[in-house]
């Protein structure tokens, strides 16, 4: 046990390295604060300020939508870019088994996008300074942020395993991220209800909604089913990442 | 150390290894030949774990590449072909991530960096990110990852690859003398480093072994192996092949150039005939007739021949005809 979780803290290390020894790390964090503040307080019926309410709903309800682009950006080199340099041989024959790699790889990006978020503190001081906020429910939402950021970050994972091009990589990942979004949305259950005419395709595609399962955080409700959802989609995600990977190795 | 047996892989309906098998023991340099797409390449990613066979076994030291890759995995240093590196990373920090992957800690895992950096001549480059070295020292950061944990067995793809002739020479004098000590395997196109550095050769093609042996061996399938080359004065050509055909020795005598100044011919041995008796009889025959030799060596046999013979036999049939 020990030495598997050496072996993953090796490869995120290596990992968190390679983002902030390029530029990515910082036009990530930069773009990323300027476009959350920037929907925050001027977009939408009624922004941050207008909105009447110490709260940071004006914030939360757009993150799953500039996730959306934002985190395939993070995820889409994570494998991709082993494969194009091939450094995946040297990775896969040490000795480590894939599952470490895929974690290791997965547990840095999620780190950094902890980071993200961590950075928008200054916001829940400002909405602490101007009113009394329910904090819980801000703490509440930003789990909630964190775990929805790490399904579309092992959706992402598992698109860059696909392919070697990193934009084809982003591009299926956004896909797959707007499915999550979308999946509950009436324009699409009633298409799928009208497809199938099956009630439990319908609910079961619906219930695959990241916004449905968002949504309960942002009231400040832990709920277990909310939980299981996001992590089952991170473990699902990583499996077939190895899955996939292991397609690639026996050709 | 390293024990391959009946290994093969398929890609889809293409064949790239076919039944091949062989083993390496410490204190052995195995030399891997076969033109380009023999499945050099693939043999070798099948030994170090990174692709599965589709038939046979690899076992490394004590343990079998798919029953126990870890620790069968811990045994090797590898260095793919064309020496893949992270290029966002400093070659310190490449290094040290492959030494923490080896299990490397603390003063161990700086000891390590240290050695390898200093054997690879990679001191100025250290703080370095590999994306603005040269090929020779991204070459060299590789290659030092790969015996950074100083293991049993090596196996190198195309070591020398891109390298200048010093670093070539340094790369085969280093290779040479870690030899001694472990179960080297490396892939190479060029034939003089089999000879400089093997003490065994194998040639695959098209993902069958077709000769296994020490490189002496191995030229002594060539044509020209045990044939006498002579450059002598004081003669034309065709008096000198009518006299050297009489020797009981000869079986064949080719003139390889004629000039005023004299004449350049090869003399091929009988084949039972034995190791100097041509020489001999040749110097014999120039004395009596008083040519004045200027040179005389009988041929070791030349591996390029060998390889071109054995990878592409219809072509070089062709050619002697």
């Amino acid at each position: 046990m020990n030495t598997s979780f050496g072996n993953i803290k090796a490869v995120a290390k290596r990992e968190l390295i390679g983002y902030f020894s390029s530029p990515v790390a910082y036009v990530f964090l930069t773009m990323f604060l300027l476009l959350s503040g920037f929907f925050t307080f001027m977009v939408g019926r009624a922004p941050f300020f207008e909105f009447g309410q110490a709260s940071l709903v004006t914030f939360f309800i757009w993150l799953p939508w500039l996730f959306l682009f934002l985190v395939p950006a993070v995820g889409m080199r994570l494998w991709s870019e082993e494969r194009r340099l091939g450094t995946i041989e040297l990775l896969l024959t040490m000795p480590i088994t894939a599952w470490q790699a895929i974690v290791g790889k997965f547990l840095a990006s999620w780190l950094f996008l902890a980071l993200a978020l961590f950075l928008t503190m200054p916001l829940v001081f400002t909405v602490n300074y101007l009113g009394s906020p329910d904090n819980g429910v801000i703490f509440c939402s930003y789990v909630g942020c964190l775990l929805m950021a790490g399904g579309y970050l092992a959706v992402s994972c598992l698109t860059s395993a696909i392919t070697r091009n990193q934009v084809v990589s982003f591009i299926l990942s956004v896909v797959g991220c707007l499915f999550l979004i979308l999946a509950g949305f009436p324009p699409v259950t009633e298409f799928l209800s009208k497809l199938t005419n099956t009630q439990w395709i319908v609910d079961g595609a619906a219930s695959l909604s990241v916004i449905t399962h968002f949504e309960g955080f942002q009231k400040g409700v832990l709920d277990s089913r909310d939980l299981i959802f996001f992590l089952s989609l991170i473990g699902f995600s990583l499996f077939t990442t190895g899955v996939i990977l292991r397609g690639h190795r026996a050709g | 150390m390293i024990r391959v047996q009946n290994l093969s892989k398929s890609f889809g309906p293409k064949i790239a290894v076919n039944g091949v098998s062989f083993t390496v023991d410490r204190g052995e340099v195995l030399g891997f030949l076969g033109p380009n797409g023999a499945g050099k390449s693939t043999t070798m990613r099948m030994i170090t774990g990174f692709i599965p066979p589709s038939a046979g076994s690899v076992r490394i030291g004590e343990f079998d590449m798919i029953e126990q890759p870890i620790p069968a995995k811990r045994l090797i240093g590898y260095l793919p072909e064309n020496a893949p590196a992270y290029t966002d990373m400093t070659v310190f920090g490449f290094l040290n991530f492959t030494a923490e992957l080896r299990g490397l800690r603390g003063e161990e895992k700086k000891k390590s960096i240290h050695r390898v950096v200093e054997m690879c001549f990679l001191e100025t480059v250290l703080y370095q990110s590999v994306d603005t070295l040269s090929k020779g020292y991204r070459h060299r950061t590789c290659f030092a990852q790969s015996i950074i944990h100083d293991p049993d067995v090596l196996v190198l793809d195309e070591p020398t690859d891109g390298l200048d002739p010093n670093q070539k020479h340094e790369v085969r004098g280093l290779i040479k003398r870690m030899g001694e000590k472990k179960a080297i395997v490396f892939s190479t196109h060029i034939l003089e480093e089999v000879e400089a550095a093997c003490t065994r050769a194998i040639i695959i093609d098209r993902g069958q072994i077709v000769a296994n042996g020490t490189p002496f061996e191995l030229k002594q399938r060539s044509d020209v192996a045990g044939a006498v080359t002579l450059r002598a004065g004081g003669v034309n050509g065709t008096t000198l092949g009518q006299k050297l055909s009489q020797l009981s020795s000869a079986r064949k005598t080719t003139l390889l150039k004629e000039e005023s100044s004299g004449v350049t011919a090869r003399v091929f041995p009988q084949p039972n005939c034995r190791n100097g008796d041509l020489a001999r009889g040749i110097y014999e025959t120039a004395a009596r007739e008083g040519w004045k030799i200027e040179e005389l060596h009988t041929e070791e046999g030349r591996l390029d021949e060998v390889f071109r013979s054995i990878t592409m036999p219809d072509t070089v049939r062709e050619e002697q005809k």
